[in-house]
């Protein structure tokens, strides 16, 4: 049994998404390798040499894996599975985009967005929004998993002295072609990774009040800002800021829910977190069901003065 | 240019799905059922393609139970124009459901094949990429917008760090994403319209494909539930709250 997780990356700084991939490669037993395909990309392959646990690098450096376009990237894993009895990916968008087509060309089923390994074959993974776990076990030869990142813990960024070796695929399908990226710039954590994340709804009622109330709060507590469904599609904020079931799915040390009413598809997406704090003028919000601590009044008037509190006690 | 769009039946979206008391799966008895709502996405867009003169001819398909005749009845009172019908009793899974895509795309060779990034039954994300890949054809998957001309299709794709736009070679595979459109509701004339239009019965067989499942489901269950916490009345309640349970400092 070995297995070989994509490593998630932008060609300079490793992901935490690919740690948590690496202790559930860990946990279907034998070595784990790690496939980092990207251009200029030595320092990604460098840094998950160091990961625990990683016993091999290989590292694709070719333009035509600069921006992970699964025509390019999935002849390349299909070609190097031959060695090995699993491929796992994070269950991002880019593992999402490029496993799938992996497991076509393997001949079998894709097992997303895993929780937890229970056997080798034998994993359970969320299904109806996480409405129900059901456990599945795989009859194909080979595995093709993605995971998802709350659910394992990372794997330690040291410790780990992996070889490196140059791999090379067919290079450039001629079938896509990158023509650019607009990607958020905050220099608040991101929501996938952050210990704490306030969200806001639409009780905001605009994109302005959004930020004027949110943005202070998020600072105050070194938190990432997320959002729900409602108040993206009402343009406050834009789609990568939604926590959900088809948006981000979070689990931080602490969730607090500001204005948002609890949308099952909402709960989906943050009922992991391990504090969950809300803050809403509806007495009888679905949101409280879930709360570990609820606040009921005007978030206008609320979060400014918590804002002032939690600034006031940092001194 | 030909469109074909996959469409699947699910428990529908409002519906609070229950595990069965015996574990082996959810209660589907006497429950509404209705298009994968990212599938509507789909069909929306194919027939916006087709209002601008982009298209000329959108296929429903439907794989599963004799039943998915009314998804794609829905498809074809949207604005669809003919519908395939693949039935078969066993569970689909995304690997055979995909098989059975890429033969039917293989006889009706159309130059676009938009579906749902997901289904909201068993959320496996999974179904466009292998169809693409089997094909050997481009995917633009989690779709905000779509660009057509005659050669290429430009997708700008919802990322986790924001958006990126990839332009891909006709033919190609297109997921749809929830901000893609809002889907329209079909009329009533447009409802009666739909009845004469026609729809072919196949099978897996009839394609060659043995849709076998290749998951075991060895149970299902309901995820653990978080129970409602304590109530307070001010803020300073709150602060307080919070640093007993050292979550800030």
């Amino acid at each position: 049994m070995s297995s070989l997780v994509l490593a998630e990356h932008d060609n300079k700084v490793l992901k935490d998404a690919t740690l948590a991939t690496i202790t559930a490669a860990g946990q279907l037993g034998g070595e784990v390798h790690v496939l980092v395909a990207g251009a200029g990309a030595q320092a990604v392959a460098d840094a998950a040499a160091k990961v625990a646990g990683v016993t091999k690098v290989l590292l694709a450096d070719d333009a035509a894996y600069e921006h992970a376009l699964p025509e390019n990237v999935a002849p390349l894993v299909a070609g190097l599975m031959a060695n090995y009895d699993a491929f796992v990916a994070p269950a991002t968008s880019r593992g999402k985009n490029i496993a799938p087509r992996v497991a076509a060309a393997l001949d079998v089923v894709q097992i997303s967005e895993i929780l937890s390994v229970e056997a080798p074959d034998t994993f359970t993974r969320p299904i109806y929004a996480g409405n129900a776990i059901a456990t599945v076990k795989s009859s194909d030869a080979k595995r093709v998993i993605t995971v998802r990142g709350t659910a394992f813990a990372k794997a330690a960024t040291e410790g780990g002295s992996a070889s490196i070796e140059p791999v090379s695929g067919t290079g450039d399908s001629g079938l896509s072609t990158f023509k650019g990226a607009e990607l958020t710039t905050s220099a608040r954590p991101e929501l996938t990774a952050a210990k704490i994340i306030v969200s806001g709804g639409r009780a905001l009622g605009s994109g302005e009040k959004f930020h004027e109330i949110m943005e202070p709060l998020a600072d105050a507590l070194g938190a990432g800002l997320g959002a729900s469904r409602a108040a993206v599609d009402a343009g406050y904020v834009p789609n990568d800021y939604q926590v959900g079931q088809t948006g981000k799915i979070v689990a931080p040390e602490l969730y607090m829910a500001v204005g948002i009413s609890g949308a099952i598809q909402h709960l989906a997406g943050m009922k992991d977190s391990k504090i969950i704090v809300a803050i809403n003028k509806d007495d009888d919000a679905p949101i409280f069901q879930v709360a570990d601590i609820g606040l009921v009044g005007d978030l206008f008037t609320l979060v400014p003065e918590l804002t002032s509190k939690l600034n006031a006690a940092k001194g | 240019m030909k469109v074909l769009v996959p469409v699947k039946r699910v428990v529908d979206y409002n519906v609070k799905v229950r595990v069965k008391s015996d574990g082996t799966g959810v209660e589907l008895a006497n429950v509404k059922m209705s298009m994968n709502p990212f599938d509507e996405i789909a069909v929306e867009e194919a027939i916006r393609l087709k209002e601008k003169g982009v298209v000329t001819e959108i296929v429903a398909v439907s794989i599963g139970v004799q039943q998915s005749q009314e998804t794609i009845r829905t498809a074809l009172a949207m604005g669809a124009d003919r519908g395939i019908l693949v039935v078969t009793d066993q569970p689909t899974e995304s690997l055979a459901v995909a098989k059975i895509l890429a033969a039917i795309a293989k006889e009706e060779a159309p130059q676009l094949i938009i579906l749902g990034k997901q289904a909201i039954d068993d959320d496996a994300n999974q179904t466009g990429q292998m169809l693409s890949g089997l094909l050997g054809w481009p995917q633009g998957t989690f779709a905000s917008k779509i660009t057509a001309d005659g050669a290429m299709v430009t997708v700008e794709r919802e990322i986790d760090g924001g958006a990126e736009t990839v332009e891909l070679k006709l033919p190609a595979v297109v997921t749809t994403d929830l901000r893609l459109n809002e889907p329209r509701y079909a009329s009533l004339p447009n409802i009666m319209k739909a009845k004469s239009k026609p729809i072919a019965s196949k099978t897996p067989a009839d394609y060659g494909v043995d849709a076998t499942p290749r998951l075991q489901i060895l149970k299902v269950v309901e995820p653990s539930k978080r129970t409602a916490g304590v109530k307070v009345k001010t803020v300073d309640e709150l602060v307080d709250k919070l640093k007993v349970l050292g979550a800030i400092g």
